[in-house]
């Protein structure tokens, strides 16, 4: 068995568990804004593409497929990370309730 | 010279991704609390950044422009949608944005193959099983995402489709086949039509093990697809031998596993149960054709009632639900609970863990619109209080008031914890018509004496007492 994937595979086991124990402690309130976080974070199957596309051989086919895929991975990179901050901004910490507050749009 | 070089040690290189995914795990333990959360999201972010530019240094060919060229077209397309989407569309935003998630993963497996020659020798067989297993994984993802978001975007029906009692063991069928050509390819085959039809099989194995469930357990799947997502990005990193993509990939896995996990049990239901499809398998019909069998009769009233009884309330708890979200009643509820506070009534709002459809769905509108974080409680929280409580307000809820849930066994929902409005005072339920809610279950709250029902959109509803209440 080669040894790059035994340390492979240690950091998969041990990623694993330091998964559980920092996500276990987030509050119920923030579960939407997790679960969009984390969505964000495994866009960075993006590396993948961006790795495979710089292997030599790549025919068209192979190129189309890639620019595909580094697209759908920027898409949930980058739209992730921000429809998750639009959401946490909403739970910042007004200073002092403002005297008129800017909800006019939704009347 | 030296600068280049070093740039380009591959030992360097790890240590960016070392850093990248430090800055991952950083981040998400700042998620813990709403006044670290932002904070904690940017620096993820930033972690990806560093990923990025890490794995930019190390390639190999060049293809820049087509680097550009994907990126390019991710973000034209992914931050207008992530800057113009609406709060309430969040839920479907997320299966979305998995969804593309998962179908990188598929398609660089693909290319991968294709890359390698159909894994030819040479190729160690963990590469192989570790891209198949992303192959499969990533295209079920892709599709049962898209299946979950047409159904939260009302394009298709948000009701279980399914193939009858045949569901089970065609969808086994369909991963045992996905799971022996995996093997096939794995044991030799350079096939490029095998692999094609495991994604092609996956795809429909996606497709057929969404569709049979039911709108309300919609967001134990998208957090399970998520956790799928999050475990396929895992295996394409040992497969790419990156350490980034791998502990990036298993933090997803885990924290989507506890989340699906938490929403099951809010909602006193088992993960293979909710996979299995349907609510109950019978219950839906039963229920949906209950309406009109009830012996109790509905009390119906007005905006200027409700608004007097209000008025003269001591206690106050709001109960939103999915029907608030959808009616973008969000900012009207808050209107009226200044309104009411003025007059010193004490406004405070019951949150169910899977009110909505997704667990803290409610917490981020009524943040949305400025409703102070600790006015918000938790069911526990506010369970003991609805004995004290002079009006219980219930706009847009169902599901998660239904005292059935502890008194019938019988019904598709029993054993669930929910919200027991019926403890206080008196009930007033804003809602649209006597249909019953997502799990398709008719609620006895309705036509209990103490309950009174306005029948109306929750925001034109809530508009129309708050105009009420200003005249009294």
């Amino acid at each position: 068995m080669p040894s790059e994937l035994v340390t492979n595979l240690a950091i998969l086991v041990l990623a694993g568990f330091i998964g559980f124990a920092v996500i276990s402690k987030v509050p119920n309130t923030l579960h939407t804004p997790l679960m969009s976080g984390t969505n964000a974070i495994h866009g960075i199957v993006v590396l993948a593409g961006l790795l495979v596309i710089g292997f030599s051989g790549n025919g068209f086919l192979n190129k189309v497929i890639l620019v595909i895929a580094i697209a759908f991975g920027t898409i949930n990179v980058v739209g992730g990370f921000l429809v998750t901050d639009r959401m946490l901004a909403m739970f910042k910490r007004k200073p002092t309730p403002p005297a008129a507050p800017e909800d006019g749009q939704d009347k | 010279m030296i600068l280049g070089a070093f740039l380009q040690d591959a030992n360097f290189l790890d240590v960016l991704y070392i850093v990248a995914f430090g800055l991952f795990i950083y981040g998400l333990s700042g998620l813990t609390g709403p006044s670290t959360a932002v904070r904690g999201n940017r620096i993820a972010a930033v972690g990806m950044g560093v990923a990025v530019i890490a794995t930019l240094l190390n390639r190999g060919e060049g293809n820049w422009g087509l680097i550009v060229l994907g990126v390019a077209i991710g973000t034209a397309v992914g931050v207008p949608a992530a800057r113009q989407v609406k709060m309430t569309a969040m839920p479907q935003m997320v299966a979305l944005f998995n969804g593309v998630g998962g179908g990188a993963v598929a398609l660089v497996a693909w290319a991968e193959f294709r890359n390698t020659g159909g894994y030819s020798t040479g190729t160690p067989l963990y590469f192989a099983c570790f891209s198949l297993f992303a192959a499969i994984v990533g295209s079920v993802s892709f599709w049962g995402s898209n299946i979950a978001f047409a159904k939260l975007q009302g394009l298709l029906p948000g009701k279980p489709i399914t193939l009858g009692p045949a569901q089970q063991l065609i969808n086994g069928g369909l991963f045992a086949a996905a799971v022996a050509l995996a093997v096939v390819i794995a044991a030799g085959s350079h096939s490029g039509f095998v692999f094609v039809l495991i994604l092609l099989i996956a795809g429909v194995l996606g497709n057929f093990v969404v569709l049979p469930i039911g709108g309300a357990d919609m967001p134990v799947v998208i957090s399970l697809l998520n956790a799928f997502t999050g475990l396929s990005a895992a295996a394409t990193g040992v497969a790419l031998n990156n350490p980034a993509l791998i502990v990036a990939g298993m933090i997803v896995g885990a924290s989507g596993t506890i989340l699906t996990n938490l929403m099951a049990e809010a909602m006193n239901r088992s993960i293979p149960g909710i996979v299995a499809g349907g609510f109950g398998g019978g219950g839906v019909v039963e229920g949906a054709s209950g309406a009109g069998e009830h012996a109790g009769t509905v009390r119906s009233t007005t905006a200027a009632d409700v608004a007097v009884q209000l008025a003269y309330a001591r206690l106050v708890v709001v109960v939103p639900g999915y029907g608030m979200a959808v009616a973008q009643a969000q900012h009207a509820v808050r209107e009226l609970a200044k309104e009411l506070e003025k007059r010193g009534v004490e406004v405070k709002y019951a949150i169910h863990p899977v009110a909505g459809r997704m667990p803290g769905h409610m917490n981020v509108l009524l943040a949305e619109a400025d409703v102070p974080y600790e006015q918000l409680r938790e069911m526990d929280d506010i369970n003991p209080e609805f004995a004290r409580t002079d009006v219980a307000l219930v706009i847009g809820a169902n599901d998660v008031t239904n005292p059935a849930a502890k008194t019938n066994a019988s019904s598709p929902i029993f054993g669930m914890p929910i919200l027991e409005v019926s403890d206080s005072h008196s009930v007033i339920v804003i809602k649209r018509s006597m249909n019953p809610g997502f799990a398709g279950v008719d609620n006895e709250l309705y036509y209990d004496p103490k309950t009174s029902m306005l029948f109306a959109d929750a925001k034109a509803g809530v508009n129309e007492i708050t105009a009420e209440l200003a005249q009294l």
